[in-house]
């Protein structure tokens, strides 16, 4: 509990805090009347519109396409699906400068849809709304998809054998048990498309703007501090809201379930229905997912036996010190500290949240998700400003960057924990515990075979996010060792027909790594006998 | 408490694997803070280490506009001791904050006049020179027998309807030169009417230079590759021996050219920081960056032009990036004066 408190004390609230404050003092002091001035312009109120829109939008769309896929993964074996579940978890990591080319390619001028029917969607809100789905896709299959893989089957079957319809059983069964999971996973998605940054930023053009996107361009364009610190508060406002309203609703519904092994659930689909169910999900991942991913490894091979490949070992290639290929090497260091990081006090929160109760703790839970709602753009000016004093001088040490991605990371670790966690039935450890376990015995023994699982997916999500992180990362200036979504901006950032190349063919790269580190993750199990 | 207990623990964290901490202050390690253009030839800099005997180390920080807002933002505990990239458009900003320090570098007077600037207090150095130009895709125009435009008056032609791509003045370099260059050239009064009839003829604004070359421009590895149908981009004039430069096999010209009348010139700057923990070391850098040596290996490794008296610019430059006869400039204490006025009044009138 004290570890998880100071790390969110040292690394977010102080850096957060002292760049809103710097905004506020302005040349006369503390003024905080100007939030009221800036909170009611009328672009101002605009953007705050558009932000809570879209992201409702993009919430719902999500929910509806992932849904299928979330049951589909956790229900049915087929060949390939842990291939598949590490490819659709892929455009999660991916720097959204690409994503952004790759949509660009599908939806703009002469793209796919042009060409087959005539469809422009660039620039137009639908383009962002689709590239929220193929982002957070993977979200609701691994957060749902998770927990319904270890439901027991068996109580739904029970119902139906006293009497209750196929509909009936799942509603009173299975729904209430994966409600947490389901608004935990809904959660996420409406905080990541609420501060979008990227996505929005390309597929939007200059026109449609979220309070992230304005946040950045007030700092570190035009230079508007007190304007950008006016927002991140309006922007955290929101986000709290958010957040006490999700509380509200799931803190009652998290109750202890009986789990299972998860490879005891799937089986091979069985009749027309359940086939073309698979059929329909695979279809939405391969037209949603692969065909954007698809245009990049397209491009990435347009030179001749692998040229941009082969360029990328150059360290003469222009734009970097060292060869572009060493960048994977960085990022894989940053995301191995950074998981490590994020699950130590990502798990050190969710225990003590699970051991405890009371307002304190919910306040508590509620303050692991704000990192998720304050702008990487914040947060990085924040370590620029308050991290510059022994011993705290941070701003050039490579520690620095997987801390700024753990912070990303832990609410992930905590959200996929913590609905494991809970549902294990308090009376073991109790049991445990008169035994003469001690709490440390009664966590290894009782709790973790439980949510190991669980850890699992929760470090491949942070190593996931720690991977294709950009905002923070590009925020904070380091000796010449880019990660993979830096060196893709860079080389995008030179005109060339080599620099485009091989900003595509790095992509690639990145997205291989991800699916393979993700697989390894997959794989990874210390008892053979599976989960129990 | 709890905090307590974090602090302890930190810099045993920090301990492992620092690269040492910002400024350290060693007197032998130079930092110098750039944004992500930066570039120099390990050969070059290799050289300058041992002459010297010091040891450099590079910050980058983001794109040009961002460096130089953190550096402000830092100033006075500084990450380095030499910023370099403070452009023309943004330099008054930077002396407005008091970013840096009075330093002659050695060879200051060989930079050729015209670049030279803040003569009085010596504040910043020039140290390159590029022009911010309408780009047009060759293949386009011959295919439509249509001649290309070369200049601020051919944009809002008819003929170019639907075919000009740039970039968000408000968030991009190039975007800002550009607005900056027809402020010059149609003054106070005229630069908005120029826009609305810009608009009217259908300008494309996206936000930043990356997506408008390699996305909306035809012209472009990147844009033939997306079937882009905009023929004109606002970029560089070094832009078109980057597509020779960096294509396998090179062709023989360039598939891009450079409007010659639309041209902004832009001078990039480098200082030393106000609080620099390593002045001496910042000095002699300073100096390094205008030797002879570092201005002839700068123009490929960055597409900029030198701007020290006799220094080479490579063939490739000279034969499909000319610099423009007659650019449009402003004067530091202009732009000072109005930027961020003209900003806002063309983001209204723009993009609403």
């Amino acid at each position: 509990m004290a570890l998880p408190v100071a790390f969110f004390a040292v690394f977010f609230a102080y850096p957060v805090a002292a760049i809103v404050s710097r905004g506020l003092h302005g040349d006369g002091g503390w003024q905080p009347g100007r939030i009221w001035d800036v909170a009611t312009r009328p672009d101002i109120r605009h953007v705050l519109w558009f932000t809570t829109w879209q992201a409702l939008a993009s919430t719902a769309l999500t929910l509806l396409i992932a849904l299928p896929g979330a049951y589909v993964f956790a229900r049915f074996e087929f060949r390939g699906k842990q291939l598949l579940r590490a490819v659709v978890t892929v455009p999660f990591v991916l720097p959204t400068v690409v994503v952004g080319t790759a949509f660009l390619a599908l939806l703009g001028r002469g793209g796919l849809l042009d060409e087959l029917w005539g469809v422009r969607l660039d620039t137009t809100v639908w383009a962002i709304l689709v590239a929220h789905v193929f982002f957070n896709y993977a979200v609701v299959v691994r957060t749902v998809g998770g927990l319904w893989s270890q439901l027991d089957p068996r109580q739904e079957e029970a119902a139906r054998v006293l009497g209750a319809s196929r509909f009936a059983a799942w509603r009173r069964v299975t729904l209430p048990a994966l409600g947490p999971a389901v608004a935990a996973a809904a959660l996420m998605v409406f905080l990541f498309t609420f501060t979008s940054f990227g996505v929005v930023q390309i597929l939007g053009g200059p026109t449609f703007s979220t309070l992230e996107v304005e946040i950045y361009r007030q700092t570190s364009e035009i230079f508007d501090l007190a304007t950008a610190a006016v927002l991140t508060i309006v922007q955290f406002v929101a986000v709290g809201a958010i957040l006490v309203v999700h509380a509200a609703t799931v803190r009652r519904r998290e109750t202890a379930l009986r789990l299972v092994a998860p490879g005891t659930t799937a089986r091979r689909p069985r009749g027309a229905g359940q086939w073309a169910l698979l059929a329909g999900v695979l279809v939405s991942i391969a037209v949603l997912l692969v065909l954007p991913l698809a245009v990049l490894v397209q491009r990435s091979l347009g030179a001749p036996g692998f040229g941009y490949y082969r360029a990328l070992a150059d360290d003469d290639g222009g734009v970097f010190l060292v060869a572009p290929i060493e960048a994977v090497g960085n990022s894989l260091e940053y995301a191995l500290a950074a998981t490590a990081i994020a699950v130590l006090i990502g798990g050190l929160a969710a225990a003590a949240l699970t051991r405890r109760a009371g307002r304190l703790m919910r306040g508590f839970d509620a303050l692991l998700m704000l990192p998720l709602g304050v702008s990487a753009v914040t947060v990085g000016f924040g370590f620029l400003i308050a991290l510059d004093e022994p011993p705290l001088d941070l701003r050039a040490s490579w520690i620095l960057v997987p801390l700024a991605q753990a912070l990303v990371g832990v609410p992930f670790v905590v959200r996929t924990m913590l609905p494991v966690l809970r549902a294990v039935d308090g009376r073991l450890r109790e049991a445990a515990a008169v035994l003469g376990a001690s709490p440390w015995r009664v966590w290894r023994e009782v709790d973790l075979p439980m949510v190991r699982r669980a850890l699992l997916i929760a470090a491949g999500f942070a190593f996931a996010v720690s991977l294709g992180e950009f905002g923070a990362t590009v925020f904070i200036a380091r000796p010449d060792n880019p990660t993979l979504p830096v060196a893709v901006a860079q080389l995008l950032g030179r005109a060339g027909d080599l620099n485009y190349g091989q900003a595509m063919a790095l992509s690639t790269i990145l997205m291989v790594v991800c699916a393979v580190a993700l697989l390894l993750l997959e794989r990874v199990r210390t008892d053979r006998t599976g989960e129990f | 408490m709890a905090v307590g207990l974090g602090l302890v623990a930190l810099p045993v964290l920090s301990a492992c694997g620092s690269s040492g901490a910002a400024g350290s202050g060693d007197p032998k390690t130079i930092t110098l803070v750039s944004h992500n253009s930066w570039l120099v030839s390990k050969s070059v800099l290799k050289d300058f280490e041992k002459q010297s005997g010091y040891k450099v180390r590079v910050l980058k920080d983001g794109d040009a506009g961002q460096a130089v807002n953190k550096a402000i933002l830092t100033k006075d505990n500084p990450q380095g001791d030499v910023f370099f990239g403070v452009d023309n458009t943004l330099l008054s900003r930077a002396l407005d904050n008091g970013l840096f320090q009075p330093y002659t570098a050695k060879g200051a007077d060989l930079v050729l006049p015209r670049y030279r600037t803040d003569q009085d207090k010596h504040r910043v150095t020039p140290i390159d020179t590029g022009d911010i130009c309408v780009n047009y895709d060759k293949a386009y125009f011959s295919e439509h027998k249509l001649a290309p435009p070369q200049s601020f008056d051919d944009l809002v032609k008819p003929a170019y309807k639907n075919l000009l791509v740039t970039e968000n003045a408000a968030t991009s370099s190039p975007g800002l030169g550009f607005l900056l260059g027809s402020a010059a050239h149609y003054g106070d009064d005229n630069w908005q009417d120029y826009w609305k009839k810009l608009k009217a003829n259908g300008v494309k604004v996206v936000d930043g230079w990356e997506q408008a070359y390699n996305d909306e421009f035809s012209g472009s590895a990147g844009g033939k590759k997306a079937n882009a149908d905009r023929p004109l981009v606002v970029s560089y004039a070094s832009s078109p021996p980057a597509e020779v430069i960096y294509a396998k096999p090179k062709p023989a010209t360039a598939p891009t050219g450079v409007a010659a009348g639309t041209c902004f010139r832009q001078v990039e700057y480098a200082g030393l920081l106000s609080h620099a923990k390593n002045a001496k070391g910042g000095k002699a850098f300073l100096d390094f960056l205008l030797t002879k040596e570092f201005q002839d290996d700068m123009p490929l490794n960055m597409f900029v032009y030198p701007v020290r008296e006799g220094a080479q610019v490579p063939a490739e430059f000279a034969r499909f990036g000319p610099q423009a006869k007659d650019p449009e400039t402003l004067a530091p204490a202009k732009i000072a004066a109005d930027r961020d006025q003209w900003v806002k009044s063309w983001t209204s009138l723009v993009l609403k």
